[in-house]
């Protein structure tokens, strides 16, 4: 991934545009009143053919929710979702179905997401059948060992078990089963999270072979901001249903704007003692509040050291601060 | 060399499964001295949990210590007999574990739980004595109001307030060794970063010798002053923090540290370890990484390594370190 950097935005196709998305879930509180989380609060950005944008957060930023509304998991409560120009927000069922196949999804953990009772040709072949991709049952074999070949599993274990397989293994499955249908956009959620970290590298070495060769476009949700830096060109930054920074992932490790994604960086666990044990931590106070009872004005404030009264009246426009740098606050650039 | 607060020796424990004896601790040997933290780093089934857990004598069927020794301050733990046992666990070593839900009682206030710890250790104590504690140690894990704290139930808390009040418990009987098991896996990273901030400050404060169990390298650099790096229930390597990371000698370490994301190597193939994790029941005749080392020798195959030892006391089990095995060094291609 990570290729030439710098070029300018205008001359980036944009595959995916998404402008102010909100997407609520209806629930009710303790009381038994209507309330509604607000997972997904007015999110504008796009994403370019080919590249790799990640995503990153907190548990309970909106990261997932955001990657499933982009595949139309669910039905956005306001705002428009384009696809290669097209927009796709209201589209049902059979309007929406080739667009599944242009797009799909590779799941954080490896060992629910694949039928325990269905051979892996039959995981990776469901969707061939659903897509009536393959021409005759010789095709579709033949097509499956592909498949596995290509993400580096063995031919001969298409006719076992998921039980059979390690982690590992199994995400690679799941990584045939998504590529299959020959999409153009991938949304990869969290997907070396559930793996040993000697396994790690393996798959995502993996995806990135995947991407070159079928030119395919990423979306990386990941928690795991050292994994973020190696995979992703741009990265976004997720709070209570917001993208707070956006920006190139180099100048986002070297110039955070955001307090959020300033602390953020040095919670990262530095893999080298002599870093580790002198720098300076900046410990945020507190947690994430409910996004169902979201702080009003800037959603950061809460547990910002340099929260003003403005914040909590305003809400901070997310704006390119120049070359692409969008940032949510108030002080960007004076703090 | 100072007194050794634990010393473990050659301990070995087995779970007796119907597939067969799964040997998940398989001949380890360590001390502790008073006040170090002691970071113990290795993927899932490397054995790491259950050595800590033998030390509490949590091991239970069909799992059975076998074999050595655990020594702890002079007395000898595997000896022990139930009530000693019992007066031993928790106010000599006590344990914080990954899932701080799981491991609170859902039906017990806070305070409630927090008290059984303190009766635990000093038996006759008087309702206001206990009330006075348990508000000092939820302060000094950080918790605000305490008071209204300890009427409240785990699921009030959220997951960082959870495992505050877990190493609140874990306290309450003055250990002199804390075994931390993956205490922050389960948490976001700023939260992360808040406990592993109070886990230093905690250590200062008390002096308290820490036994900090992960699979995060960048945790253990972070925290630890000594670092074992387990595989399939032996220790391969163990040295002092600095000596692990700047100048790793077995190869599964080596290949741990180079299989992290660098930020020097951006843009570049992540080199990853190859192959799977271990079948624990089939461990291989010889060293348990040789299938998938890069390095193995023929001698690896059949033979266990002897441990090689170096500069400050820097272990390594592994044959490229042995004479007798370099002297006619042939190295088996690995396919």
């Amino acid at each position: 991934m990570a290729k030439e950097t710098g070029t300018s935005a205008e001359d980036k196709k944009v595959l995916i545009e998404v402008n102010n998305l909100k997407q609520y879930f209806n629930i009710r509180n303790n009381l038994g009143e209507k309330a509604s989380v607000k997972a997904v609060d007015d999110v504008t950005f796009n994403i370019y053919k080919g590249e790799t944008l990640g995503l990153v957060g907190e548990s309970g930023s909106g990261k997932t929710t955001l990657g499933r509304s982009i595949l139309r998991v669910y039905d956005p409560t306001s705002g428009q979702i384009k696809f290669s120009g097209v927009d796709i927000t209201k589209f049902q069922k059979g309007k929406l179905l080739p667009y599944r196949k242009k797009m799909q999804y590779i799941f954080q953990d490896p060992y629910a997401s694949l039928d325990p009772r269905m051979t892996v040709s039959d995981i990776v072949g469901e969707a061939l059948d659903i897509h009536k991709l393959a021409t005759s049952k010789k095709d579709r074999a033949d097509k499956i060992r592909e498949l596995l070949k290509l993400v580096g599993l063995n031919t001969e274990h298409s006719s076992r078990y998921p039980h059979e397989f390690s982690g590992g293994q199994r995400q690679r499955i799941g990584i045939a089963r998504a590529i299959a249908v020959e999409p153009e956009f991938i949304v990869c959620d969290e997907p070396v999270s559930a793996l040993d970290v000697s396994i790690r590298a393996q798959i995502i070495n993996t995806l990135e072979e995947m991407q070159e060769r079928l030119n395919l476009t990423y979306l990386f949700i990941s928690h795991d901001l050292g994994v973020v830096r190696h995979t992703c060109d741009r990265v976004g930054v997720m709070y209570l249903g917001h993208i707070v920074e956006l920006v190139e992932s180099e100048e986002l490790y070297r110039n955070p704007l955001h307090p959020y994604t300033q602390a953020l960086l040095t919670a990262i666990p530095e893999p080298d003692p002599e870093i580790a044990k002198k720098r300076n931590r900046i410990i945020l106070k507190g947690e994430i509040p409910s996004p169902v009872n979201p702080p009003s004005g800037c959603k950061f404030r809460t547990r910002c050291p340099y929260a003003k009264d403005i914040c909590a009246k305003q809400v901070p426009e997310f704006k390119d601060y120049g070359n692409g740098h969008y940032v949510a606050c108030h002080f960007t650039g004076k703090l | 060399m100072s007194k050794e607060l634990l010393k473990i020796n050659d301990l070995k424990v087995s779970f007796f499964t119907p597939a067969g004896e799964v040997k998940a601790v398989n001949g380890v040997s360590y001390t502790l001295e008073p006040g170090k933290v002691l970071g113990i780093v290795g993927e899932s089934g490397s054995g790491k949990s259950v050595s800590s857990y033998s030390i509490m004598g949590l091991i239970d069927k069909p799992g059975k210590m076998v074999g050595g020794s655990i020594t702890f301050d002079g007395k000898d733990v595997s000896a022990m007999k139930k009530a000693e046992r019992q007066n031993f666990s928790g106010n000599e070593v006590a344990m914080i574990f990954q899932d701080p839900m799981t491991c609170l009682n859902p039906v017990f206030t806070i305070g409630n739980q927090i008290a059984e710890s303190l009766y635990h250790k000093y038996g006759k104590i008087s309702k206001e004595e206990i009330k006075k504690r348990s508000i000092e140690l939820l302060s000094l894990v950080g918790i605000n109001e305490p008071e209204k704290r300890l009427s409240q139930y785990p699921h009030e808390f959220s997951g960082g307030m959870r495992q505050r009040a877990m190493i609140a418990m874990a306290l309450a009987g003055a250990p002199k060794l804390l075994i931390a098991d993956e205490p922050t896996t389960a948490l976001d990273v700023t939260i992360q970063a808040q406990i592993l901030e109070l886990l230093k400050d905690i250590q200062k404060k008390t002096g308290m010798a820490i036994v900090l169990i992960t699979h995060d390298l960048g945790i253990v650099a972070d925290m630890a002053d000594d670092v074992i790096v387990m595989y399939g229930g032996k220790i391969v390597e163990q040295g002092t923090v600095y000596s692990i990371f700047h100048n790793p000698c077995h190869p599964y370490t080596k290949g741990l540290i180079r299989s992290l994301p660098d930020l020097n190597r951006k843009g570049e193939k992540l080199v990853p370890i190859k192959g799977n994790p271990i079948d624990l029941l089939n461990l291989p005749k010889g060293c348990a990484f040789a299938p998938r080392c890069e390095n193995c020798l023929k001698v690896c195959i059949n033979h266990m390594p002897a441990e090689h030892v170096g500069e400050d006391g820097h272990r390594t089990a592994c044959w490229l370190y042995d004479r007798r095995a370099n002297n006619n060094a042939e190295v088996k291609k690995n396919g």
